[in-house]
Parts: structure tokens; C-alpha cells; sequence
């Protein structure tokens, strides 16, 4: 089956991410990008009929869709809760146009929000493998891309400055977006690699820091889309892939399913890497990016590094990079972080990027990314000419 | 002896054995009889054909080291002796272990050859970790 061109993003919604404790509950924030979303689509609420949502940890539920469905009084035929992590966003768009396409859904809204959990007492990540990881402190995301930039190293001599370099544009770009929320200061490599060591080889200004905030995307049928209030953002392409969850057992480190799902994404678009105007690749980590640029075919693998020493990562650029900073300065308020990709590949092509628009940009690729690199999605967008 | 706060395994029927034998100081890991692979972490089914007859064997506690961290801020504050070594370990027999090196971080390289110890952090409760062989 193919999804190209089944259906196409006409409306997002996003805050700017917040670090401060409010008394906001996620679900607050989720209604917000949610009114946001129908409106810059050009459409009532009445009209969405299909609903995606990924769990807030700050506000947990079961049967949580219906619960989301009733706050906003919607009327859903489809409802989701999708729980693959940072990808769970990018996963949402071609699951939408996937009901769109079977003629089950006209107009699908994709929704993420969350607190950040910070400073508060929370329990650690309970997984599968818990058993096996926690009693040796592997408890968190942070020690485990490590081990992953710690063998990138060893195999491919990939530098800590060429990790750094990624933080580095990636902030250049924030600097050109009000959304983003480390867009006041410049950084350098010297910077980032002067930042104290979280896990070892992994410096502070190279891992996302949790936010509040939230993002929201409507797909909707080529019918809606031909009428609606923006340049539709078709999908051409979609692919998805996971070959493990805990790091340990991944069958190599340094490599993902990220390879899977861009050359499905790729085959069901019928491009080619060289096709694409602008990237946004999930960035949890600086080392996050290396793997998926070359997982996903756009460098050969162990060039990673020199790939992003060698090119300019920023809107201005010869390779742009995660244009609205990328989670690393955008902020990651849990899964809306990993929407933050979709958002600014649509607005990009919506040609509303603003003081950071990509000139001429048609073509998108967006990798999300859960887990420990556990989880991959990745989806080509399009601005029809 | 101060307390020991950190997180223990609670072992389930199916990896009793696996934390039974760390207790007698052996590194055994399941076995599949059909297809005769090593399995990690125990399992009721073999993951490479899902075969049930899974058996336990004695293993060499030799491996390399595959790759490591120094956790200089752990996630939780139940690590308070960090920075500590986080460790991938690859066995001789196939699965690869999280586990932890004991010894001085600028000691240790991708690749290097590793061999098991244990570590009785508890009365009850004993741990498998690696240092350099």
C-alpha cells in the first residue's frame, strides 16, 4: 500500500516551551495546541473526526483518547493513543493518512503535550529489561545514547567536536526562532565541550533538556486540503521501523532502524536523498543525529561526523538541519518534542519559517526517533508546485 | 556496613536461576536445545526460534568489552558513588550483558578483553560485573 499523496498536514499547533513549574496540567496545554491546530487549518472542531494522542506522563491515564475526546467534545472514529516514544509524533502523521486513505477518517488531529517533570520526584524508567539494567544504574536515556557515541567513536573515529558541531548550528538556528527556548545565546564547539560531562563522552550542551509545552497537527483528505486555509503539506512517503528497546541488545550499536524506514519512505516517495531541501532529524542527543544522517542514506555510514563538520547545518546553509533548532534549542516537552520535527518540516513548506525560512523548500524528510534509538519513523513531506 | 540503596533485581520465576547462581558466584546463562543458542536476559521462549526448551549452562564469564560510559550525573540520586563505569559486555557465548567494569575509566577501550566478577552487594543479592581481563 502506499500513502503518497493520500493525504496532507494543513494546520499545526505549538507553544514555546517552558521550563518554570506552573499549575498548567498537560491536558491544558494539549487543548491549546489542539484550538490552534483546527483553526490554522481552517476548520472547526466538529469537522476532526479521527484523534491521536500520546500520554502525557505528567497527567497518565487508561482508556486516555475517549477521556481526551470528551474534554474537547469531539467525535472521533478513530481513536489512538501511540506509544513509541520521541517517534510517536512523526508516527501519528502517516497513521492519519493511512485512516484518512481507508476512508475511515476525513480529518485527523495529532496531539502531544506534556510538563516538565524536573525537580519533582518521579520514578525511574521502568522497562522490560528492568531487572537487568537498573541494579548497574542504567536508568535513564542519557547513559545509554553514551554507549552509542562512546562505539560511534571507537569504529568510525568520530571526534567529540565533530558531535559538538551539530549543537552548535542547530542553536544557530534557534537564534531565528521566537518559539525556541534557547534563543539567546550563540554557542560554540569550545562551548559545548567545555560543559561538564553528564555520561561520558556526552557533555551537558549535547542532551535535550525536558520542557513544558505542547505541538498539534491536522491531516486531513485531499478533498478538505484543497480548500484549506495554507498550502497543503502532502505526505509522499512513510516508513517505520524497530529492532530493539533496550540498547544493550540492539544487533549493533552504532547502527538503527532508521535505515528501514527512510528507504521505505524513499521507495514509497519515489525521491532520492539528494531530492530533499531540508531535514529534521529527532535530536535528543548530538550523537542521535550522526546515526540517523546516516542511517538514513544522507552520508555513508561512519562519515557521520565529518558529514557534519564538512556542511552548514543552519536555514542559511547547504544542508538544513533541524531549522527550528532541533530539540537540543527548541526544548523537549516530552513527546511534543519529537513533533517539533513534523511542525517546523510543515512550516518550512508552508513557507513560514520566517527569519530561518529555507529558500525554495519543497521537499522534507523527517526521521522521528523513540527510546534508545528503538523506535524509527520516517516521512517525506511535500509542498505540491 | 551502610545500608545498600540502590536498585536490586526482583527476580521472576524465570530468572530466579540466572541470580541463583550469581549468588554461587557462576555466570550461567539459558541455552536453546533446539537451536542452540545463548539467550540474554532469561526468557520463557528462545527469542531466535521460540522454541520452550531453554536449558541452563555454565559459561566461561569471558567477554569484550563492547561499549562504556563514565556516568558522572546518574539519573537517580540512589548512585551516589558516581562517577561509575556503565558497561555493554559481549560473552564468549553470544548475548550481550549491561553491566558495570571496576576499574580506572582511562584503563578502559572499546574492544578490550573483559572477564566476570561478583559482587555481593547484599547478603541476599549478588551482582555480575566485568573487569579487565
Amino acid at each position: 500500500m502506499s500513502l503518497k499523496r493520500k493525504a496532507a498536514a494543513i494546520g499545526i499547533g505549538e507553544l514555546k516551551p517552558y521550563r518554570e513549574p506552573t499549575d498548567d496540567s498537560a491536558l491544558d496545554l494539549m487543548a491549546a495546541v489542539a484550538a490552534e491546530a483546527i483553526a490554522d487549518a481552517g476548520l472547526e472542531k466538529k469537522d476532526i473526526d479521527g484523534l491521536l494522542v500520546g500520554m502525557a506522563s505528567a497527567d497518565p491515564g487508561m482508556i486516555y483518547p475517549s477521556a481526551i475526546g470528551e474534554l474537547f467534545d469531539l467525535r472521533p472514529r478513530m481513536l489512538n493513543v501511540l506509544d513509541i516514544g520521541g517517534a510517536s509524533g512523526t508516527g501519528m502523521i502517516w497513521r492519519a493518512a493511512a485512516a484518512i486513505d481507508a476512508g475511515i477518517c476525513n480529518a485527523v488531529l495529532c496531539l502531544t503535550a506534556d510538563l516538565n517533570r524536573l525537580g519533582r520526584r518521579r520514578p525511574p524508567m521502568i522497562s522490560l529489561m528492568y531487572e537487568f539494567e537498573a541494579p548497574y544504574g542504567a536508568i535513564g536515556a542519557n547513559c545509554s545514547y553514551a554507549l552509542i557515541a562512546q562505539r560511534h567513536m571507537a569504529l568510525y573515529g568520530t571526534t567529540p567536536a565533530q558531535m559538538a558541531k551539530v549543537a552548535v548550528d542547530q542553536r544557530t538556528n534557534a537564534l531565528a526562532n521566537p518559539l525556541a527556548f534557547f534563543n539567546d545565546i550563540p554557542l560554540t564547539i569550545d562551548d559545548v565541550l567545555n560543559s561538564r560531562y553528564i555520561c561520558e563522552p556526552l557533555h551537558l550542551f549535547e542532551i535535550v533538556s525536558p520542557m513544558s509545552g505542547g505541538a498539534a497537527v491536522v491531516v486531513a483528505s485531499p478533498e478538505i486540503a484543497r480548500r484549506s486555509k495554507h498550502a497543503p503539506i502532502w505526505l509522499l512517503g512513510a516508513g517505520e521501523g524497530s529492532d530493539r528497546a533496550s540498547i544493550t541488545y540492539a544487533p549493533e550499536v552504532t547502527e538503527s532502524a532508521v535505515k528501514g524506514a527512510a528507504d521505505t519512505a524513499f521507495k514509497m516517495a519515489g525521491l532520492q536523498r539528494k531530492d530533499i531541501d531540508l531535514v529534521c532529524p529527532y535530536d535528543c542527543y548530538t550523537i542521535t543525529v550522526l546515526v540517523t544522517l546516516e542511517d538514513a542514506g544522507f552520508c555513508k555510514k561512519r562519515q557521520g561526523g565529518p558529514f557534519a563538520m564538512d556542511h552548514d547545518l543552519t536555514y542559511a546553509g547547504d544542508f538544513p538541519c533541524n531549522t527550528h533548532g532541533g530539540q537540543l534549542s527548541f526544548g523537549q516537552p516530552g513527546l511534543a518534542g519529537g513533533m517539533s520535527h513534523v511542525t517546523e518540516g510543515i512550516r518550512q513548506l508552508m513557507g513560514r519559517g520566517g527569519g530561518r525560512q529555507v529558500k525554495d523548500a519543497r521537499l522534507a524528510y523527517v526521521n522521528g526517533n523513540g527510546g534508545i534509538m528503538s523506535e524509527q519513523v520516517g516521512l517525506i513531506l511535500e509542498r505540491a508546485s | 556496613m551502610s545500608e545498600y540503596l540502590k536498585p536490586l533485581p526482583q527476580p521472576s520465576k524465570t530468572s530466579l536461576p540466572f541470580w541463583d547462581a550469581a549468588k554461587r558466584h557462576e555466570l550461567t546463562l539459558q541455552r536453546c536445545e533446539a537451536c542452540q543458542k545463548f539467550v540474554y536476559y532469561p526468557r520463557a521462549r528462545c527469542p531466535h526460534c521460540f522454541s520452550d526448551r531453554l536449558a541452563w549452562r555454565k559459561c566461561s564469564g569471558k567477554g569484550r568489552l563492547y561499549s562504556f560510559t563514565v556516568v558522572h550525573r546518574p539519573a537517580t540520586r540512589l548512585f551516589g558513588d558516581a562517577p561509575y563505569v556503565l558497561a555493554i559486555v559481549e560473552l564468549e557465548e553470544g548475548p550481550r550483558m549491561t553491566t558495570n567494569i571496576v576499574a580506572p575509566p582511562d584503563k578502559l577501550k572499546v574492544d578490550m578483553p573483559v572477564t566476570v566478577f561478583f559482587d555481593d552487594v547484599t547478603p541476599e543479592h549478588t551482582l555480575v560485573k566485568f573487569k579487565p581481563a
